[in-house]
């Protein structure tokens, strides 16, 4: 009779979860998957489109624009950040004064809001006053169209998504720096190891783990940019930087086309899961574990 | 010797890329406008001009205890919540326990933009568009945050738990008295994670709150910025974002060992 009424109490305490489940995620799931077959804005009733709108997708120059655009800012992101945190990680990791205040002085732009982050490099980007353009000028260089030239734009937000990001990176590689026993490396030393051995064999062990975490929520954070391009750039120029979330949403909220927008949502769903099972299978058997 | 110089001057060099921007923000929202295409980092004369600009053109302080509102209903519920369920995974015995795990560990690798135009169709349905209903009622729940506590409540000894069911306790008793008291760390890491993450969204509040009188802080910020109502004048964009991150720059001030171990231990990112 305990043991039933303990049963009873579970139940009890996993039900609210499971009727938030069914409401807000199995039910979307479910509707969206329906949704994907028709031509609705909200108004009007629903219009059965078949195959309509996977046809339309295949052939939609913004969807496959966005899927280069967001390539394009993994290719750069991607490796910045790992040489970035890295770097600042190593320093960290030497007897150095007032490491408190170095690391919260690197971590300080991870914690405030996306929006604040862009308003202030849209700021530092500007061609004729930003910062940037204007230390370029004082070197006697040329300056640089950050944010209006269709080849840099997506790049600058590459680089700014790293300025934001790479703090949490920086305390992440120095846990795993400093997980490594010195005596690994005082081995290799007394067997004459270079510093590009040590490095390959017994730094990168050791954060590896943070490199896959990078390269993972890089990918997805790539496919769900969304307040960077909506605040800077709208896009552009030449949609450049339209990413596939802005895209869900221009077709979503300003166009009201609900069922196209669904099936944009579902296939970059399904693109992030593919990316990221194939980037563990990848980094899985390169380390063999 | 001169290794350790180097490094420094390296450190020194990126403490000041990380800062110098927001202290560049803060001082060009405080100069008088006509100062601003200058590089003076410290303005002549200290003018709240660009303060007065935003907090007269939007409802800026409104925004500020919308968020506040929002973001706090929203942490309270994960905790409550989250460590409900967390609790009932960890500790009681029922048929399909596993499959409820295993559901949410689902969800949690489940890429939001799948959900995002349903659940606004959901939100039109329920009439939540234009309350606080939608913002709330849909983060109630985080997959995270019951792991966490599932996590947490595993490595707390199974005898405390006994001992207070042997003094009567029933089960939220044991849940809310017993394990919360003891469960300090999970509680603060999953807090701050779950505050920041709803102080800072500002995608879901574009879709479903068009009255201005309800928006979130990040929202109106946004619209301020590209709506045009700041008349690109430069000094009340500036304001305005110094006023959006404020907030959090103080908490994090306050309790930055506590937000750099919240969000290394878990991971996470925003």
């Amino acid at each position: 009779m305990i043991v039933k009424l303990k049963n009873i109490t579970g139940y009890l305490m996993v039900m609210p979860y499971l009727i938030h489940f069914s409401i807000f995620i199995a039910f979307p799931i479910l509707f969206s998957l329906f949704l994907m077959f028709h031509r609705w804005n909200i108004i009007s009733p629903m219009e059965f489109v078949g195959l309509k709108n996977f046809y339309r997708l295949l052939h939609d120059y913004y969807f496959w624009r966005s899927i280069v655009n967001t390539l394009v800012f993994l290719v750069i992101h991607v490796p910045l950040q790992i040489m970035t945190a890295l770097f600042f990680a190593e320093l960290l990791n030497q007897k150095i004064h007032l490491r408190g205040f170095f690391r919260a002085a690197f971590f300080l732009p991870v914690v405030v809001s996306g929006v604040v982050v862009t308003m202030l490099w849209e700021q530092l980007y500007g061609f004729d006053t930003g910062l940037l353009n204007r230390i370029l000028v004082n070197l006697g260089l040329d300056k640089i169209g950050w944010l209006i030239s269709p080849q840099m734009a997506m790049p600058s937000i590459a680089i700014m998504a790293t300025w934001k990001n790479v703090g949490l990176y920086i305390i992440l590689f120095l846990v795993g720096l400093q997980s490594v026993p010195a005596h690994y490396y005082e081995a290799a030393d007394l067997e004459g190891a270079s510093h590009w051995q040590k490095f390959r064999y017994i730094t990168l062990p050791s954060i590896n783990p943070t490199i896959f975490m990078v390269v993972i929520l890089s990918t997805i954070g790539g496919f769900s940019l969304f307040i960077e391009p909506y605040i800077m750039t709208s896009g552009g120029p030449l949609n450049s930087t339209l990413s596939a979330v802005l895209y869900i949403y221009k077709q979503g909220f300003f166009y009201y086309h609900m069922g196209y927008a669904a099936t944009l949502g579902f296939f970059f769903a399904m693109l992030i899961l593919l990316v990221v099972f194939l980037q563990k299978r990848f980094i899985e058997r390169d380390t063999g574990r | 010797m001169l290794k350790k110089l180097v490094i420094h001057v390296f450190l020194i060099f990126g403490g000041l890329l990380f800062v110098y921007p927001f202290f560049w923000m803060v001082s060009a929202s405080l100069a008088p406008e006509n100062e601003l295409s200058q590089l003076t980092f410290i303005p002549s004369i200290i003018s709240g001009q660009s303060y007065r600009q935003v907090i007269e053109k939007i409802p800026i302080i409104r925004a500020f205890l919308n968020s506040l509102f929002v973001s706090l209903s929203i942490t309270t519920g994960v905790l409550i919540f989250g460590s409900m369920v967390g609790y009932a995974l960890s500790r009681m015995q029922f048929r399909g326990r596993q499959l409820v795990f295993y559901v949410i560990i689902f969800t949690m690798t489940l890429p939001f933009q799948i959900t995002l135009i349903p659940q606004y169709i959901l939100m039109v349905k329920f009439a939540w568009v234009d309350t606080f209903l939608s913002l709330i009622v849909p983060y109630l729940m985080n997959a995270f945050a019951i792991i966490m506590f599932r996590q947490y409540f595993m490595s707390i000894p199974q005898d405390l738990i006994d001992a207070a069911r042997m003094d009567g306790c029933n089960e939220l008793q044991i849940l809310y008295r017993i394990l919360w008291p003891n469960s300090v760390p999970a509680l603060i890491t999953v807090g701050i994670i779950t505050f920041m993450a709803s102080w800072n969204e500002v995608l879901w509040p574009l879709i479903v709150i068009r009255n201005e009188t309800l928006m979130t802080m990040p929202q109106v910020v946004t619209l301020f910025a590209v709506g045009g109502r700041a008349e690109s004048q430069l000094g009340a964009k500036l304001a305005s974002a110094t006023m959006l991150a404020i907030p959090i720059v103080l908490a994090y001030v306050f309790f930055q060992r506590y937000f750099i171990q919240s969000m290394t231990t878990t991971g996470m990112k925003e």
